[in-house]
């Protein structure tokens, strides 16, 4: 059991770095939208029996991660007619290096946390904390607003990882309102981009400045 | 009785904008449900104020708040009396505002504005009747926060959102000094609850304190001279009810404030009531002339009521310095004189506002030199303008005239007193007189600019005579400031009753107001002088003789312009130029040269003494120090997530023993 999610979690760092490393759009949306399928698995193998609340938060992960979110986003990539990245703050390649120099920390840090003894010998905790930087990483270095939704998504992502180390004694409603959360954020989001397209005629989020009195 | 009334009254008032935000934005209903409900909310509380102040009935409610303990609101004499204005103009206002701000024609701000009116109203009532700081500071901030968006109502214009953003700076800087005034007062009281503290509870070092924020807070909102820097921007853009509202009862607020809080503090030293008396004569002074350097209509108001709070703040300081003296009869003049110009001012600049808003509304700017001739399209609105202007030149037989001669009076009574105090005192007495000479020469310049002569220009032509629902506002207030000039002796047991109840040393002999003023006479004197007025009227009228008519300022020429005519900066310019020493006029001359130079224009203007003066330079000083800090604030959201990535590794950095990995990769 061990073994499959680490090769899950492992599948999902992997993922990560190809978010950073590519320049199509619906590529890294395809990906993100693949991330939310394992995460969805996640809660199974984590538990040891299979209970509703946690069939419940898998299929809603996976419908709203998987599904629902990444629907949003192609729509308005569609409608946006938009397909790359055009110039980010930091090229492909860097953006990788700086992902796995990340990584290579989150998994130095989680060693040092005193950690729950049936935690110690999974990789839940440091894929959690790349998952979260690689999110900020990917927030920071685009300047699409559709990018930034997207480095939005695999936050949640990584906070969805750390909350399974929680999943016995957090309830499934906060669980769900975060799901909840999400999903009305990059809702009202690819909307804003749709009025952001027409108004500046662009989706760069610099020309938000213009904005400022 | 009459608690229940007001807090119906109250109530309503806070309620009257809901409907209408309820109601779609094209239907005019929404604002006349407000409006039905703010006069209905005005007519229960006046009742439930004249009550209070007829019977000299008070009464504390205490309702359970365990946090801040019980005893919320009281109604006594003091607060009945700040609550008559704000019943009367909110109910008036809104009244006027149908008129003047049709829903219809401004579907986006109309229902907006309603709201935060009748919240305005509501947190103000709440204010005046609170008994416990915190129940204060909740009125105080609904009342400023509701001010601010009534501001911004046209935030479209960028002129009002910074108008509106001084206002909201300057109001907040009151507030918290209003929150260390009354930590400071549960310290040393050891409650939360305002009541009169006994003479040897707090020391004088901690009174002295008290007194300076009190000063600072309720100054600030009343617009007492140093700090009445966001007065006449926001007076000026914000819709002319509006400033009617703020000018009128907002500022008088802060003299609320500040009434009650020094009728807590006890045993007074003589420099706090010399500092309010010459706090009130620079502002008063500087208030007028300032009103004189301006060409904004709804500015000049605004630094006029400057004035008018320096005159309020005149009567409270020798109120003040009659309690450090033991001398009643200053306490009576400058309270009375102090209390009923605070009626005064609510009333004549309530109508000088709505007047002036009557005429802007028409013609469209608030510029005096674009105006003209006005009387001639709207005459009910020129009667009344000149009616208010009367009495805020303090000239008989008006209100204003009543509560300046208390305030002449008392002054002039200090001489009475042998001593030091009495004859530094009188120093101020032609300061009052000046004050009131320069501002006849304000409103002569403005009704002169306004409402006689020719238009000046086409918009100014075609005018034409404001709505009923804003004339009537107009005629209530224009009587009431007859009535209470005419028969002040109404007023002797209200007044009687308020400063009774202000005055918290028990030995003092209470005097009525009727037996230190000549309120009888003055009475008769007016009624003597209408009779004759209209004797000669009628003489006038049966002579018949044939009237000529002809354009005005044509000085014989046969075609005159309305160029030909004085415009008010020209009016003014003697004074402004007495006064040039402070008011420092800025003049843009054109640079004229050839023998035929080409059209070429000049202008002039004042700028504020503090907000243009000494805040923006000093403000652009530091944003010259602090220019390096914009590159870490350049409004780019990546920006802001890389700081916010940076501390959490950081963080996380200092959790990893770096210098234990470095050891054992030696090691190795």
């Amino acid at each position: 059991m061990t073994n499959l999610l680490n090769t899950i979690l492992v599948t999902i760092l992997v993922m990560n770095l190809f978010a950073l490393g590519t320049s199509r759009i619906l590529a890294v949306t395809r990906v993100v939208a693949a991330q939310g399928v394992l995460l969805g698995f996640i809660p199974l193998l984590v538990h040891k029996s299979l209970v509703m609340p946690v069939l419940l938060m898998a299929a809603a992960a996976i419908s709203i991660k998987a599904i629902l979110i990444p629907s949003i986003i192609v729509r308005a990539l569609r409608d946006a007619q938009i397909k790359h990245e055009v110039k980010p703050l930091i090229g492909f390649l860097p953006s990788i290096i700086l992902g796995a120099i990340a990584t290579a920390f989150a998994l130095l840090f989680a060693g040092q946390l005193p950690l729950a003894g049936n935690h110690y010998d999974t990789l839940l905790v440091p894929t959690a904390i790349a998952t979260v930087l690689v999110g900020f990483i990917q927030l920071v270095t685009r300047y699409k607003a559709i990018s930034q939704v997207i480095g939005y998504l695999i936050l949640e992502n990584g906070i969805f990882i750390f909350s399974m180390l929680l999943v016995e004694a957090m309830p499934l409603i906060v669980e769900m309102g975060v799901m909840l959360d999400l999903f009305v954020g990059i809702f009202v989001t690819c909307i804003i981009i749709n009025h952001i397209n027409q108004a500046f005629s662009s989706m760069d989020t610099r020309e938000l400045v213009s904005l400022k009195e | 009785m009459f608690s229940d009334l007001i807090i119906i009254a109250i109530i309503l008032a806070a309620a009257s904008g809901l409907p209408g935000l309820c109601l779609p934005r094209r239907t005019v209903w929404g604002q006349r449900i407000a409006a039905a409900m703010m006069s209905s909310s005005s007519i229960l509380g006046l009742v439930g104020a004249s009550l209070v102040l007829g019977v000299g009935q008070s009464r504390v409610l205490s309702f359970p708040w365990p946090a801040m303990g019980n005893s919320i609101i009281g109604i006594d004499g003091l607060s009945a009396f700040f609550l008559v204005p704000i019943f009367f103009m909110g109910g008036l206002g809104s009244i006027y505002g149908i008129g003047y701000w049709p829903q219809l024609r401004h579907p986006r701000t109309g229902r907006k504005l309603q709201l935060f009116w009748g919240l305005l109203t509501a947190g103000m009532m709440l204010l005046v009747i609170s008994k416990h700081a915190i129940a204060f500071l909740l009125g105080w901030e609904v009342m400023a926060l509701s001010a601010f968006f009534l501001v911004a109502t046209e935030d479209h214009k960028a002129q009002c959102r910074q108008a509106s953003w001084i206002y909201i700076i300057a109001t907040h800087i009151g507030t918290l000094t209003l929150f260390a005034l009354f930590v400071l007062w549960r310290w040393a009281t050891g409650s939360y609850d305002l009541k009169p503290v006994a003479g040897d509870v707090i020391g004088i070092g901690v009174l002295n304190v008290l007194f300076f924020l009190s000063l600072i807070a309720f100054g600030l909102k009343a617009g007492v001279m140093p700090f009445h820097f966001w007065l006449p921007g926001a007076h000026a853009s914000a819709p002319s009810h509006v400033s009617a509202m703020l000018s009128g009862i907002v500022l008088k607020m802060g003299i609320y404030g500040l009434v009650r809080f020094l009728s807590l503090l006890p045993d007074p030293p003589s420099m706090w009531g010399g500092l309010i008396l010459l706090l009130g004569a620079i502002s008063g002074l500087l208030g007028v002339v300032f009103a004189i350097g301006q060409h904004d209509l709804k500015r000049l108001l605004a630094y006029h009521s400057v004035e008018n709070i320096g005159i309020i703040l005149m009567g409270l300081g020798l109120a003040m310095l009659g309690r450090s003296a033991g001398q009643p009869e200053w306490i009576v003049l400058g309270m009375a004189g102090c209390l009923l110009h605070t009626w005064n001012h609510s009333i004549f600049k309530s109508l000088l506002f709505l007047s002036a808003g009557s005429g802007v509304h028409s013609v469209r700017t608030r510029h005096i030199d674009s105006l003209g001739g006005l009387a001639k399209t709207m005459p009910w609105t020129a009667a009344m303008f000149v009616i208010g202007a009367v009495a805020i030149c303090g000239l008989p037989p008006l209100n204003g005239f009543v509560s300046e001669l208390f305030v002449y009076l008392g002054l002039l009574g200090t001489m009475k007193s042998d001593g030091v105090m009495g004859s530094a005192v009188v120093i101020v007495v032609p300061v009052l007189a000046m004050i009131g000479a320069l501002a006849v020469a304000c409103f002569v310049k403005v009704f002169g600019a306004v409402f006689l002569g020719t238009p000046r220009t086409l918009a100014a032509t075609c005018a034409h005579e404001s709505p009923m629902t804003m004339r009537v506002p107009m005629i209530v207030l224009a009587a009431s400031c007859a009535i209470i000039g005419l028969a002040p002796v109404l007023l002797i047991p209200i007044l009687d009753n308020v400063i009774a109840g202000w005055m918290i040393e028990p030995n003092s002999s209470i005097m009525s107001i009727g037996s230190v003023a000549p309120l009888k006479m003055i009475s008769f004197i007016w009624a003597a002088l209408i009779i004759v007025v209209l004797l000669l009227a009628a003489v006038v009228k049966l002579r018949n003789r044939v009237v000529s008519r002809v354009g005005t300022w044509d000085c014989g020429y046969a075609y005159s312009t309305s160029r030909i005519q004085y415009t008010a900066s020209s009016f003014a310019q003697i004074i402004v130029t007495m006064f040039r020493w402070v008011l420092r006029p800025r003049m843009h001359l054109p640079h004229i040269e050839g023998l035929f130079p080409k059209p070429a224009q000049m202008s002039s203007h004042v700028d504020d003494l503090i907000l243009d003066r000494t805040i923006t330079p000093a403000s652009d000083k530091f944003a010259k120090w602090f220019g390096w800090f914009h590159r870490f604030q350049q409004g780019i959201t990546q920006q802001y997530v890389l700081y916010i990535l940076i501390t959490v590794i950081l963080m996380m950095s200092t959790m990893i023993p770096f210098r234990e990995f470095i050891a054992r990769l030696f090691a190795r």
